[in-house]
């Protein structure tokens, strides 16, 4: 799959995954995760990666942080993070690559936090451990970062459990921009969340985003969320990128037959009632082939109109 | 895929008994230790009214309260004060210490998590036949082993699912059918009503349309009513004639949905629908609105009925002003009334506000 695709900000991307495919290898049999994926991100630049649970799109996210671990395989691909191979480096380049390059927030992150801890503890572990500050200067750059996501500083002497759901989740991404990565991933980052946290929380990464200038992968399976966020989009199914578009064009004309599924499966909040079909139960696409590039920037992966009506038709009955 | 426009039908409830009735029920949890006075009140006052073949959908964010009225109105959890009204049956008067058979074959639950709400162990075959015998809806004594397995299999066809599957094992299914079989299981013994607390929060999103739409179909086709209880505004929108919009344990609005989304009068419904993405109003996130709806809710200083002479009124009493046309019964509760524990432990009281709130 040799796809140049078009980057916000730079023309050198931040991150380039080419060809990755990751395998669980079982005793009996393995399974391909991820196959044959391929996507790139530019400096500052939203790129969002979408699909249901298992499609692999936290594999993808794991791969890039090499935190893999045995069942798990890198069998093919490379990932190379501003001109660095990722998947070559050691330990000790990982220990600094995480965190000060690439920095993560968990699906369940607010959940992540040590409830022994306080929060400003937490905090300032990041810079006396990766920046190498004194303990008082670590506590002030602590206060800052938790003024940053408008919590009042005074909280670094709270407990996790002291905070709600949605001010531990804010503490979190405060701790991954600590040391202004240049690219954040967001896997589910406001899942756990009520929708008007949710909200507040994503306005929050945009300024910060803004800010910073940073890169993110966001992964979510909310597709309106997705759209809203994002500069560019992918839509992953059973390990594979079926569609990849910048995010508005995949909004309005979604083309594979499943991102057109994904996206009626959000009724809207406008308009007249509508009957929705979503996926029918049952539906499988199999093999899926290689990107094409149906208008410009628009990658589809190449599907027959024809059987795949025939499979819903099927499905429906 | 864009056809068959549901047009929202005005079934004539007034004339019948409701199917479900919900009368100032409330409902306060013991917190603190054994010696301790100390209460939450989880539910406040709540009416609901569900009407026959009503497909009736409460919303709300977490803690608001609306699974404590679910687990209330099924009789798992005992309400403190109020009633519930089954088919014009007080059902608290009529087993008072516990849910009778004959209650739970008029009302059914589906609950969120299909994965836990069936028992690994057993065949798919084993909860409905037991559902079938409890009920004596055709199981062993009651017709012909001939008879029940055409039950089974026609359960299975109405929740669109093989009949070969009634030998699987849950397992072996997927999430959404799983909620199926959760949701024929409830068909099997019956019921008038159906309560389903969050029934597609947990599955896969393509094949949430799916469930929704075959709930609706129940509706259609067998005129069970129906709560549906959700944190996901526009899918209550897709599937109820009417939603009711819960906060802190009290009924706030309350409407036809369509009507209700479209011209939400209440700040906290209005600040619930403003938050929902909809990529076709990106980038209207306003933080100065949002701060002054915020404010709006948590510390209500004004209505916006105050200068309408017929609807008076009132900080003592929850008096509800009409929204609009009176055919779609619509709703909102003065917004001066005060209610005497207020919202604080509220989630949204630990956020950040203009005016400093006592948090936790």
């Amino acid at each position: 799959m040799t796809v140049s695709q078009t980057s916000f900000g730079s023309h050198e991307p931040v991150l380039d995954v080419k060809n990755l495919t990751v395998k669980y290898i079982g005793d009996t049999r393995s399974t391909t995760a991820v196959d044959d994926v391929s996507f790139s991100i530019g400096a500052g630049e939203v790129f969002g990666l979408a699909g249901e649970s298992g499609c692999g799109k936290s594999t993808i996210a794991n791969s890039i942080m090499r935190l893999l671990k045995n069942p798990a395989n890198i069998a093919a691909g490379s990932i190379s993070f501003g001109g660095k191979d990722v998947l070559a480096m050691s330990q000790d380049e990982l220990r600094r690559f995480r965190w000060q390059d690439v920095a993560m927030v968990f699906q369940s992150a607010m959940n992540s936090l040590n409830p022994v801890l306080t929060i400003g503890e937490q905090m300032a572990d990041i810079f006396t451990t990766h920046a190498g500050y004194s303990r008082k200067e670590s506590l002030r750059r602590a206060a800052r970062l938790l003024e940053l996501v408008r919590i009042d500083p005074g909280r670094l002497k709270s407990y996790p459990h002291q905070l709600s759901g949605g001010m531990r989740q804010r503490a979190v991404i405060a701790m991954a921009v600590a040391l202004k990565p240049s690219l954040l991933i967001l896997d589910e980052p406001t899942t756990a969340l009520d929708v008007v946290v949710q909200q507040e929380i994503m306005a929050q990464i945009k300024d910060l985003q803004r800010e910073l200038g940073f890169s993110v992968l966001f992964i979510t399976h909310d597709m309106s969320l997705m759209v809203e966020l994002s500069h560019r989009m992918a839509v992953m199914y059973g390990g594979r990128i079926v569609e990849t578009a910048k995010a508005h064009d995949i909004y309005t004309t979604p083309m594979h037959p499943y991102t057109q599924a994904l996206m009626g499966a959000f009724p809207p909040l406008t308009g007249p009632r509508i009957a929705l079909e979503g996926l029918p139960e049952g539906v499988k696409f199999q093999n899926i082939p290689d990107l094409a590039e149906v208008t410009p920037g628009h990658y589809v992966a190449p599907f027959d109109a024809d059987a795949e009506a025939a499979v819903f038709e099927g499905a429906a009955q | 895929m864009s056809h068959a426009v549901h047009s929202p039908t005005r079934p004539d409830v007034s004339a019948q008994t409701p199917a479900l009735e919900v009368r100032g029920l409330g409902k306060s949890f013991h917190i603190g230790g054994l010696f301790s006075s100390q209460a939450v009140r989880a539910l406040h006052r709540v009416d609901l009214t569900i009407g026959r073949g009503e497909i009736v959908a409460l919303v709300g964010e977490s803690g608001s309260g609306k699974s404590t009225l679910a687990r209330c109105v099924a009789r798992l959890e005992k309400p403190s004060e109020g009633a519930i009204l089954l088919d014009g049956v007080d059902v608290l008067k009529r087993d008072r210490f516990q849910a009778s058979r004959t209650f739970r074959s008029q009302l059914q639950m589906v609950f969120q998590d299909p994965f836990g709400s069936l028992n690994p162990a057993h065949r798919i075959e084993h909860f409905l036949r037991r559902s079938l015998a409890i009920h004596g809806k055709g199981g062993s004594g009651h017709g012909s082993e001939e008879q029940t397995r055409g039950r089974l299999e026609e359960l299975m066809t109405t929740v669109g699912l093989q009949a070969d599957m009634l030998d699987s094992h849950p397992h072996e299914l997927s999430g959404g059918q799983r909620q199926r079989v959760a949701i024929a299981r409830a068909l099997a013994v019956e019921p008038q009503v159906i309560l389903a607390d969050e029934p597609t929060s947990m599955l896969d999103v393509s094949v949430r349309i799916g469930v929704l739409n075959l709930m609706r179909k129940l509706r259609d086709k067998q005129g069970i009513s129906m709560l549906y209880i959700t944190h996901d505004l526009a899918s209550a929108r897709y599937l109820a004639d009417r939603t009711a919009v819960m906060f802190a344990g009290e009924i706030v609005e309350e409407g036809e949905s369509l009507d209700l989304l479209a011209n939400p009068a209440h700040p906290y419904t209005q600040l619930l629908v403003s938050a929902v993405p909809d990529p076709a109003r990106a980038g209207s996130y306003d933080p100065v609105h949002r701060a002054k709806l915020r404010q709006a809710v948590m510390a209500s200083t004004t209505c916006a009925f105050e200068n309408d002479p017929d609807q008076r009124c009132s900080a003592e009493e929850p008096v509800r002003h009409h929204v609009g046309d009176p055919l779609n019964r619509h709703w909102v509760r003065c917004h001066l009334y005060r209610p005497s524990a207020g919202a604080g432990g509220h989630a949204l009281a630990t956020e950040p506000l203009p005016e400093p709130q006592p948090a936790d």
